[in-house]
């Protein structure tokens, strides 16, 4: 536990972090560490719930409570074990994740949650620093081999693990890099790649294998793969960007989120300096979720003259309705490290028509909206236009991308448009399992992880015929929300 | 017709308890009279209220006699009937109790008479004694014997050995009529059989006993002794053998550890040889009759010790030990003659009251606890009357020449031969100094050093030993909450909010054997102890080694190593195994681990280890360590309570098992549960040896912050003080007794399983077996050494929920979803929310989630169906005092229950008068139940009249058997106010009621609440364990309204984790239970059956409804609606939701709202209908018992439910189609008989106008609760406050009743000339008691009894005078009231919190134990004070103070005015010369309070504040 009264005694403070005007000058990370004696009263707040909401908040299951004990009695080494008991890549979720955790937290009931997802990257930072994070290469292998798709956290996960078990595991990536989302989705400024390379360089020499440039349905039939790997883990994740089905949306200035960032990415990773797409323009982004985010703070390191993000739905509240209680995760209005880092926001606004001129976009116009019983209602008269030189779509996705898929294994897909698949991640085609966005459709890192980890069981178990040791994050008791 | 008594359903015979009044007149110069015999019949029905009735109020639970043999009746009968009784002595009498059937009896006869006349003895004759069956109830003469005696002549015989010849052929006689199976309906029974005694006994009221036996008026029927008992049974099975008195005894009281005590002279059987029987007694077994009550089988042990050479006294020092270990007043010889005598027997430990007589001498003793009351009274005429009560018999104050009191411990004793008393010192003197036993101790009796040192094995670390801890179970939780915690303090850690994980049998996580076992506590018919503040009755000292022979007493009997405790260190258990070879003492090492995994391997592994156990004491090992030290890759441990049990029960079988002693050297052991188990199957001594080898890893990772060998001894310590507790929750007080006394009831193990390896433990729900239990050693050992990663401990999730630990009803989900749809008060999340708490598919919990409706009959429209609003009639609250809750969170419930009809419970810590108005707005914060627990904080009479019910908790379902305890800091001017204590003052709650030791103390108790209260239903709230039914049936009998039965789920308060998780069974099998023993003994319609414990959704309502209940409490939920998010920190102050805290800042956080709570009921009674309209009931009414609707579950899937038969639960009552099955009209207890009556008439006036009277009356024992109705009048009629002082004045002459001036209030003053018995100024609220002596008596006051024990318990104001020496436990939890008295007996001042005492006389000891408040001051003429005084809590100072000075004088002279007190005049006549010799007693916690507040009259500088917290941050 925390210190008894510690969440009595001391208030909630986050990282600090780079000042606004230095950090829009280059893309690496602005979240600074915590001095050691800060996390371990942040841990300390920690009141060692007899029902630890946080750790049902959390999709991997963390066992947040013991990590916590460990940090505030400076038990470092123990938080770490406690921590990768449930938890591949800290170091990634300790950065990216939005900490539904925090969202559960007893202490958010009435007051400021626990710094948990910080207190994570505390940890995992000082293991790496400390040389606890050494490759585990396991001490025997089973003969049996398995084909990950995807080197995203998903396919990532589920490759850790099953390593760890004891099988033989190729990682197939179409692209030229290692990392999926997390290196082309993720600007360096909350991720940078290092920590990637970092991972990777371990799994390597814990074994697995990594081939970049495999495009399975393309460079080789799906049957290939599958008739040599005794399973196939797909973690394609699910990066099929939603549409913006308006007249205009084939002028030059219109960019999908997913484009535009791994363009951005793939120029910082070389060293590419900070102008880009943006610079120079009038840039509005459409979407106010995290990719939205993205590129807002990708946008205004571009040097944009200008950014706004503009969200279809009305603001969200303040503070919890009464319909999404805790612990479910908050629909609130919230500002994201990007969004305090300049632009402007409008929420409400739909968009009903892109101007171009010589082909280029010059105007989106659009009308304003309000929630009336679950329905949005457009208000004609207040219709706007707006100047803009970049419109970037980060509308969300719709699943992944299976043409191939369907057409060469047969493969059945959910009514969403994601990979079909069983309690047991277990797709219809006997052997192939998925894990991740390609099943779930677009979401958390943690559950990319979390389902890597799960599928990385159940694929052990049907290689291997008994019930697998591999850990699993655990009996799930929802309580709704996100 | 007669039923026969046995095992149905969930009834278990042997949970039977029975208590009672019990007494004797005798005659010191042994002449033989008439009027003894009189007189004890007039004390016998003088005490009528301590007996019992049940459904038939003509049939009592048994009342009889026992006398000498009255020769010149039996002359003239025999004369009569044409044969010739012989002299005095040379004929003995066996009073028969024959099957009425000709045949059968006529066999019966003909055997007893050949096994005369084997046994060489002459038979005289038969003689038919005549009764009255017109006398008895149906239900008694339904199954009333034949009643015969047959006289039998000494032939050949030397007169010594008379009585043993007769108790032979009684023996041999009972065994051939049992072999022979003539006697099926189990009526033959041999009531006496004795040349000195005879014993007329039966099914009887104490008042028929006369006119059902004419020979007790015959006036030839004399006697010089006469022993008495009527008794109080729990239940009603109607049995006439076991009336009262038996051979030699008689007995008020309970044996705690008659199981123990009865294995032993098993285990002990064949080292037991006597040569007055001829060598070895084999043929008189069983010597302790099974299925006879605990009294019969102590009798039985007597007569042998007796009949086999010892005194009568002498053997019942043996049997009922003084308090020695802790006693350094004892005189050495004394304390040696007990150690000695523990090697030869275990003490039969337990509240008791025993007289006893072998027709010469005649007496009686107390416990070392002295829980039961004994007045005597000795007559200028040489007699002797003894009896639970003072005033049975009535004595002329100028005849008194002596009257005293039965003292813990103490013996008195006639000898009617000698002609005299013969005083304790004296017989204990004769019988301690026979032999040299200090001597023969200081040469057989080893110790620690005695034995050499050696090296404990190096200790398992790293890997190696996670791998050890994971092989045996051991959970993260293990070594973060219990093991750390352990040796870090030296305490057990504590939790709160009960708990909602599986049952063993239920649970997937292969939990350990023990899990499967839970522990039984004392309520109601025994007292629990409270092993801290009593401690010097309480011993953990170990004597390992070979028995001796009981009737033996020669030197090497006591050969033994003598270990300050059980618990042994891995250092000390190497230096036992070293011993081997070295002649003293010849241990042995057994292996018990084992390759599992295969069918039948943990089975033969356990024969193994037996064979090898027997094969070891064959070659004369005389110690046996069972050890799975040898654990590895291959081998996994036996589990250690497995193996140990099996070892023990299979010397035991062997009849070897008293030539050693066992030791446990086990892995597996990690709390204190464990230990207890293992010590309760036969263990002497147990090395838990990873637990050290852990602690020490966690010393040497620095986890804890204590050295290593002072974490061993905290680690040592928490295992005694656990042990301790577990042992006294029982009420038994030595380790020696609590060894192999299996106090333990299991779930789910089979039968084949319990009979071979744990005979004797009830487990009334058939299950698994050593297959199942293989399949679990297996998967524990695989998380060891299978599986890889093992340096992140294995996830426990038993004390908080964790996803990957266990299962908790109580999740994420469920509280979300019940807060969130009693907020929204949406019906669709409220159906969701059940959805999730009902789920068991995923998983088992609960022994309700195994069953389901039985919905086949046609279901009916829901509007058809009772509406909610009458169905919220039924629901109640937990009990949660104001002060474990905050304020806020205690009235937002009390206004919710009020808003729907429902009721809230106070809980115990008082209730703001302010309460007792309604709001504005018309909402009520008043709590409907008012709860009566063992500490009575703030129990007035004003609290008392401001309720519906009044609930007396005898358990709590989060600590049964166990005080609690709020620490100073906790208590705030407020709280303190409510219980009328200091702030800042620590308050203790003693574990037992100190007015209910027994169930005719219940029925007193009962009595006295409903005086004050007449219109409030008294109830009684038990928690469910194996027997619970039959201590509702008693609480039935004993007047109450309605009982309670708490499950071991429930329970929101803090306390010990061991006891939220071991303690207690589900109430599923309590409450089945209860139903079935009420409804069949007929009292069912009597009394309202509430049921609580872990009550969640409107299925387990209506479950509960089906077997039996008829209110539903609900606490834990309710809490949750208010907020609550199961933090369970409730003992730590710092619930962050503002529930349970008394910290201002937290308690502003508080959100909770009535109208959630409201909708939270309306929501589950809506639930309730739904299911009702399911199963096609209009009523609630309809579907209270009709457990015809339940069924279990078809195949469930999990492989050890699926084996569990649960049948037992929701079987029909043995009982008629037509007996009630419900309640018709809760009764109320009968005050009829109250002396307040008429106080009341002539206090008429008094009340309607204030205008003073004084009354003068007679007053008897059967006068109970004097002042009470009287009081509860006044307060109900003026208000809080009362009258004016001395507005009534009452007048009274003789010996008051019990609970005299209980809850007297301001303006009532009661004057007692005479004397008075328990419990006087109970509760006391203002008024004034005086009690004085006579002013005819003879007998000098300061040293004689004048009021009973337990005096002013819980008293919150007022004063008390008593001229006169008062008993046990003077001024016990006294919160307010000033008395004066002449001397106190032990344990005075225990537990009080405020007021003042002054004591003008000589004290007990153990004074002030537990005292945290409040000021005594004692008279010390000698001196001696100090040593009687515990000084834990107190500091002992002069009187100097001036004001305190004229305090003490002031109460002296108020006491010299009222009571004319001889001793007050001659200290106040010499003040200056004695004032030096009072003793001022402080509690150091309140001088400490004192003196802050004194110096914050002071201004000064606010303190430092902590930070106040909750915003943003930046």
């Amino acid at each position: 536990m925390g210190k008894t009264t510690g969440f009595l005694e001391w208030n909630r403070e986050g990282a600090p972090k780079r000042e606004k005007k230095e950090r829009l000058h280059d893309a690496r990370e602005f979240v600074l560490p915590l001095v050691p004696e800060q996390s371990k009263k942040q841990a300390g707040r920690c009141m060692d719930c007899g029902v630890p909401f946080c750790q049902q908040g959390c999709p991997l299951g963390n066992p947040i409570p013991d990590f916590n004990e460990h940090v505030w009695k400076g038990r470092w080494r123990e938080a770490y074990l406690a921590l990768t008991s449930t938890n591949n890549f800290p170091e990634f979720t300790g950065r990216l994740c939005p900490a539904p955790c925090e969202a559960a937290c007893v202490l958010s009931v009435n007051q400021d949650p626990v710094t948990i997802e910080q207190i994570e990257k505390e940890i995992s930072e000082r293991a790496f620093a400390e040389g606890w994070v050494t490759p585990k290469v396991p001490t025997y292998r089973t003969g049996k081999t398995v084909a990950i798709v995807g080197s995203g956290p998903a396919g990532l996960a589920a490759a850790a693990q099953l390593n760890h078990a004891g099988h033989t595991i190729t990682v197939y990536e179409k692209d030229e890099t290692i990392g999926g989302l997390l290196r082309l989705g993720i600007p360096d400024f909350k991720l940078e790649k290092r920590v990637i390379d970092r991972r990777v360089k371990l799994l390597e020499t814990e074994g697995v294998t990594f081939k970049t440039g495999v495009e399975p349905g393309k460079t080789i039939t799906w049957n290939e793969l599958k008739s040599t790997h005794d399973a196939v883990v797909l973690g394609i994740g699910a990066r099929v960007g939603r549409e913006l089905a308006l007249p205009g949306r084939e002028l030059n200035g219109v960019l999908q989120a997913m484009d535009y960032l791994e363009t951005a990415n793939r120029r910082v990773e070389k060293g590419g300096g900070l102008e880009g797409a943006a610079t120079g323009k009038r840039v509005v982004v459409l979407g106010g979720g995290d990719t939205g985010s993205d590129c807002l703070g990708t946008a205004l390191r571009e040097g944009a003259t200008s950014v706004s993000q503009i969200e279809l739905m009305p603001v969200p509240p303040n503070a919890r309705s009464s319909g999404n209680p805790w612990p479910q995760w908050p629909l609130i209005f919230r500002t994201s490290s990007s969004q305090e880092e300049g632009g402007l926001r409008s929420f409400g606004f739909m968009t009903k028509k892109l101007i171009g001129d010589g082909g280029a976009l010059v105007a989106i116009e659009g009308v304003e909206v309000t929630l009336e019983d679950g329905k949005l209602v457009e208000h004609p008269q207040s219709t706007r236009r707006i100047e803009v030189d970049l419109l970037i779509l980060a509308l969300g996705f719709t699943g992944p991308e299976t043409s191939t898929l369907s057409t060469q294994l047969g493969l059945e897909l959910d009514g969403r448009g994601n990979v079909k698949v069983d309690s047991t991640f277990a797709t219809n085609v006997p052997g192939v399992f998925a894990a991740g966005d390609a099943m779930r459709g677009a979401s958390l890192i943690v559950w990319a992880i979390s389902d890597g980890r799960e599928a990385a069981r159940t694929v052990d178990t049907f290689l291997m015929g008994q019930p697998s040791l591999l850990p699993t994050r655990g009996r799930d008791t929802p309580f709704g929300g996100r | 017709m007669h039923r026969v008594v046995s095992r149905s359903a969930l009834y278990e015979p042997s949970t039977e308890k029975d208590s009672c009044g019990v007494g004797f007149v005798a005659h010191i110069k042994g002449q033989r009279s008439r009027g003894i015999v009189e007189q004890a019949l007039e004390v016998l029905l003088r005490m009528k209220h301590r007996a019992a009735t049940g459904a038939d109020p003509l049939t009592g639970d048994g009342a009889g006699i026992l006398t000498q043999v009255p020769e010149r009746f039996f002359a003239r009968e025999g004369q009569r009937l044409g044969f010739t009784i012989p002299a005095r002595g040379a004929f003995g009498v066996a009073q028969m109790f024959l099957p009425t059937d000709s045949f059968a009896r006529s066999e019966c006869e003909r055997m007893l008479v050949e096994v005369v006349e084997q046994e060489g003895q002459r038979v005289i004759g038969w003689r038919d004694v005549p009764v009255d069956p017109s006398v008895l109830g149906h239900v008694a003469r339904g199954v009333l014997p034949t009643m015969r005696q047959l006289f039998i002549a000494r032939r050949r015989t030397v007169p010594s050995a008379f009585e043993r010849k007769l108790f032979i052929i009684r023996k041999l006689a009972e065994n051939r009529v049992r072999a022979s199976g003539v006697d099926g309906d189990g009526r033959f029974h041999i009531a006496s059989c004795s040349a000195e005694t005879i014993i007329y006994k039966g099914l009887l009221l104490p008042a028929s006993l006369p006119g059902f036996y004419a020979d007790l008026r015959d006036p030839l029927f004399e006697s010089a002794i006469a022993v008495v008992h009527s008794r109080f049974s729990t239940n009603t099975f109607p049995t006439w053998d076991l009336a009262q008195p038996f051979r030699f005894i008689a007995h008020n009281g309970e044996i705690n550890t008659v199981q123990g005590n009865r294995n032993s002279m098993q285990a002990r059987r064949t080292l037991l040889q006597s040569a007055k029987f001829g060598g070895g007694l084999e043929r008189l077994a069983p010597i302790i009759v099974p299925g006879k009550s605990d009294s019969a089988q102590f009798d039985n042990m007597l007569e042998l010790l007796v009949l086999g050479g010892r005194s009568l006294p002498n053997a019942m020092m043996l049997m009922i030990p003084e308090a020695w270990e802790r006693n350094p007043q004892m005189d050495d010889a004394r304390r040696a003659f007990y150690q000695y005598s523990s090697s030869l027997m275990e003490p039969w430990d337990g509240p008791a009251a025993i007289t006893f007589t072998d027709g010469r001498l005649v007496g009686a003793t107390l416990d070392r606890n002295g829980l039961r009351p004994a007045r005597y009274v000795i007559t200028e005429d040489d007699r002797v009357i003894l009896a639970s009560e003072a005033g049975v018999i009535d004595v002329p104050p100028a005849q008194v020449k002596r009257k005293g009191r039965l003292q813990p411990g103490r013996m008195f004793l006639v000898d009617t031969d000698e002609g005299r008393i013969v005083e304790d010192d004296e017989v204990k003197k004769e019988i301690t100094t026979r032999w040299p036993y200090r001597k023969w101790l200081d040469r057989n009796v080893f110790t620690w050093d005695d034995v050499p040192a050696a090296p404990a094995p190096t200790a398992l670390v790293a890997e190696d030993l996670a791998r050890g801890q994971r092989a045996f179970g051991w959970t993260d939780e293990d070594l973060r909450i219990v093991v750390g915690p352990m040796a870090e303090t030296g305490k057990e850690p504590t939790g709160s909010m009960g708990t909602d994980t599986p049952l063993a049998v239920l649970s997937d996580r292969a939990p350990s054997l023990f899990d499967y076992f839970h522990q039984l506590f004392a309520q109601v018919t025994n007292p629990p102890i409270d092993p801290i503040r009593e401690s010097l009755v309480m011993s953990l000292a170990v004597g390992l080694g070979p028995d001796g022979n009981t009737f033996e007493e020669t030197p090497e009997q006591c050969a033994k190593l003598t270990l300050p405790g059980p618990v042994l260190t891995n250092h000390q258990l190497a230096r036992i195994k070293a011993l081997a070879g070295k002649g003293d003492f010849d241990p042995r090492v057994l292996d018990a681990t084992y390759e599992p995994g295969t069918a039948g391997a943990l089975d033969r592994a356990v024969e193994d280890l037996c064979e090898a156990a027997v094969k070891a004491v064959d070659e004369g090992h005389d110690i046996l360590i069972v050890s799975d030290r040898n654990v590895d890759a291959r081998r996994a441990p036996i589990p250690a309570l497995l193996g140990l049990s099996a070892v023990h029960q299979r010397l035991v079988r062997d009849g070897i098992r008293r030539h050693t002693g066992l030791v446990v050297e086990t892995g597996e052991v990690r709390e204190v549960h464990h230990v207890a188990l293992l010590i309760g199957y036969g263990a002497a001594a147990v090395n838990p040896w990873l637990c050290f080898d852990s602690v020490k890893e966690l010393v040497d990772r620095k986890e804890l912050p204590v050295e290593l060998e002072q974490a061993e001894k905290n680690l040592v310590h928490a295992f005694d003080e656990g042990l301790l507790k577990v042992m006294s929750k029982m009420g038994i007080s030595t380790v020696q007794s609590y060894r192999g006394a299996q106090i333990f009831e299991c779930v789910g193990l089979n039968r084949e399983l319990i009979d071979r390896h744990f005979s004797g433990t009830p487990s009334r729900l058939q299950g698994i077996g050593l297959d199942d239990l293989d399949r679990e050693v297996v998967q524990r050992h695989a998380r060891g050494f299978v599986e890889e990663d093992v340096v992140v401990p294995f996830t426990g999730g038993q004390y908080q929920w964790r996803r990957r630990g266990e299962l908790h009803k109580w999740n994420p989900g469920t509280i979300a979803a019940l807060q969130h749809a009693s907020r929204s008060n949406d019906s669709k999340t409220f159906a969701k929310y059940e959805l999730l708490a009902d789920n068991e598919a995923d998983g088992l919990v609960t022994l309700r989630g195994l069953l389901e409706f039985d919905t086949s009959s046609p279901a009916i429209p829901i509007d058809q169906v009772e509406p909610a609003a009458s169905l919220a009639k039924r629901f109640v609250t937990g009990a949660m005092s104001f002060g474990s809750i905050s304020a806020e969170a205690h009235e937002t419930l009390a206004i919710a229950m009020n808003r729907i009809g429902g009721r809230s419970n106070s809980g115990e810590g008082g209730e703001e008068p302010r309460r007792f108005t309604k709001d504005a707005n018309g909402d009520f914060r008043r709590s409907a139940i008012k709860q009566v627990a063992s500490a009575r904080f703030g129990v007035t009479t004003e609290y008392l009249v401001n309720a519906d019910e009044l609930q007396i908790k005898v358990a709590q379902g989060a600590k049964p058997g166990e005080g609690g305890q709020l620490p100073g800091h906790k208590v705030d001017e407020r709280i303190a106010k409510v219980r009328w204590s200091t702030p800042g003052v620590t308050l203790i709650s003693p574990p037992p009621h100190h007015d209910i030791y027994s169930i005719e103390d219940l029925a007193q108790l009962i009595y006295d609440l409903q005086s004050v209260n007449r219109d409030a239903r008294v109830s009684v709230k038990l928690v469910s364990e194996v027997g619970v039914g039959t201590i509702a049936a008693g609480v039935a009998k004993a007047g109450a309204g309605g009982v309670t039965i708490s499950g071991f789920e429930g329970g929101t308060g803090a306390s010990p984790l061991s006891s939220i998780k071991r303690a207690g069974l589900p109430w599923e099998l309590g409450l089945a239970e209860a139903q079935q023993v009420l409804v069949q003994n007929g009292l069912r319609d009597r009394i309202r059956l509430q049921v609580d414990g872990g009550f969640r959704t409107s299925r387990d309502i209506v479950l509960a409804g089906l077997l039996g209940a008829e209110e539903f409490g609900v606490a834990t939920a309710a809490l949750i609606v208010e907020g609550c998010v199961m933090l369970r920190k409730c003992h730590l102050n710092t619930c962050s939701v503002g529930i349970a805290t008394q910290d201002p800042k937290l308690r502003a956080q508080f959100t909770g709202d009535p109208q959630h709570v409201v909708n939270f009921f309306m929501l589950l009674a809506e639930g309730v209908r739904r299911h009702m309209a399911a199963l096609g009931f209009r009523t609630f009414d309809q579907v209270v018992g009709r457990v015809d609707k339940l069924k279990a579950k078809s195949n469930v899937p999990h492989w050890k439910a699926a084996k569990l038969d649960l049948s037992p639960i929701f079987s029909l009552p043995n009982a008629p189609e037509n007996a009630p099955r419900r309640c018709s009209t809760a009764q109320k207890k009968d005050v009829s008989d109250s002396l307040d009556h008429q106080l009341l008439d002539a206090a008429k006036r008094t009340l309607e106008n204030g205008s003073p009277v004084t009354i003068a009356l007679p007053v008897t024992n059967a006068h109970r609760a004097v002042g009470a109705m009287l009081s509860g009048e006044i307060i109900k009629k003026l208000g809080g406050q009362g009258l004016p002082d001395d507005t009534v004045r009452i007048k009274l002459q003789g010996a008051a009743g019990q609970s005299f001036g209980a809850f007297l209030v301001n303006g009532v003053t009661l004057e007692l000339e005479g004397e008075a018995n328990d419990y006087v100024g109970k509760g006391l609220s203002g008024g004034r008691i005086i009690v004085r002596p006579p002013t005819t008596s003879r007998f000098v006051p300061e040293e004689n009894v004048i009021v009973g024990n337990t005096v002013l318990y819980g008293a919150t104001a007022g004063e008390a005078y008593f001229a006169g020496v008062a008993g046990e436990r003077f001024a016990v939890r006294n919160s307010g009231a000033k008395c004066v008295v002449e001397g106190v007996g032990d344990h005075a001042c225990e537990y009080m919190t405020g007021g003042v005492v002054v004591v003008l006389g000589t004290t007990g000891r153990n004074f002030a134990a537990g005292m945290s408040g409040g000021t005594a001051y004692v008279f010390d003429r000698n001196r001696t004070f100090r040593e009687r005084c515990n000084l834990e809590m107190v500091e002992l100072e002069s009187l100097v103070d001036e004001s305190e000075i004229w305090l003490v004088y002031g109460l002296i002279e108020n006491h010299l005015r009222f009571t004319g007190s001889a001793q007050a005049r001659r200290i106040l006549d010499n003040w200056e010369h004695l004032v030096g010799s009072f003793v001022k007693v402080m509690p150091t916690d309140y001088k400490r309070v004192l003196q802050a507040r004194r110096a914050q009259l002071r201004p000064r500088p606010s303190p430092p504040r902590l930070r106040a917290v909750g915003g943003r941050e930046g």
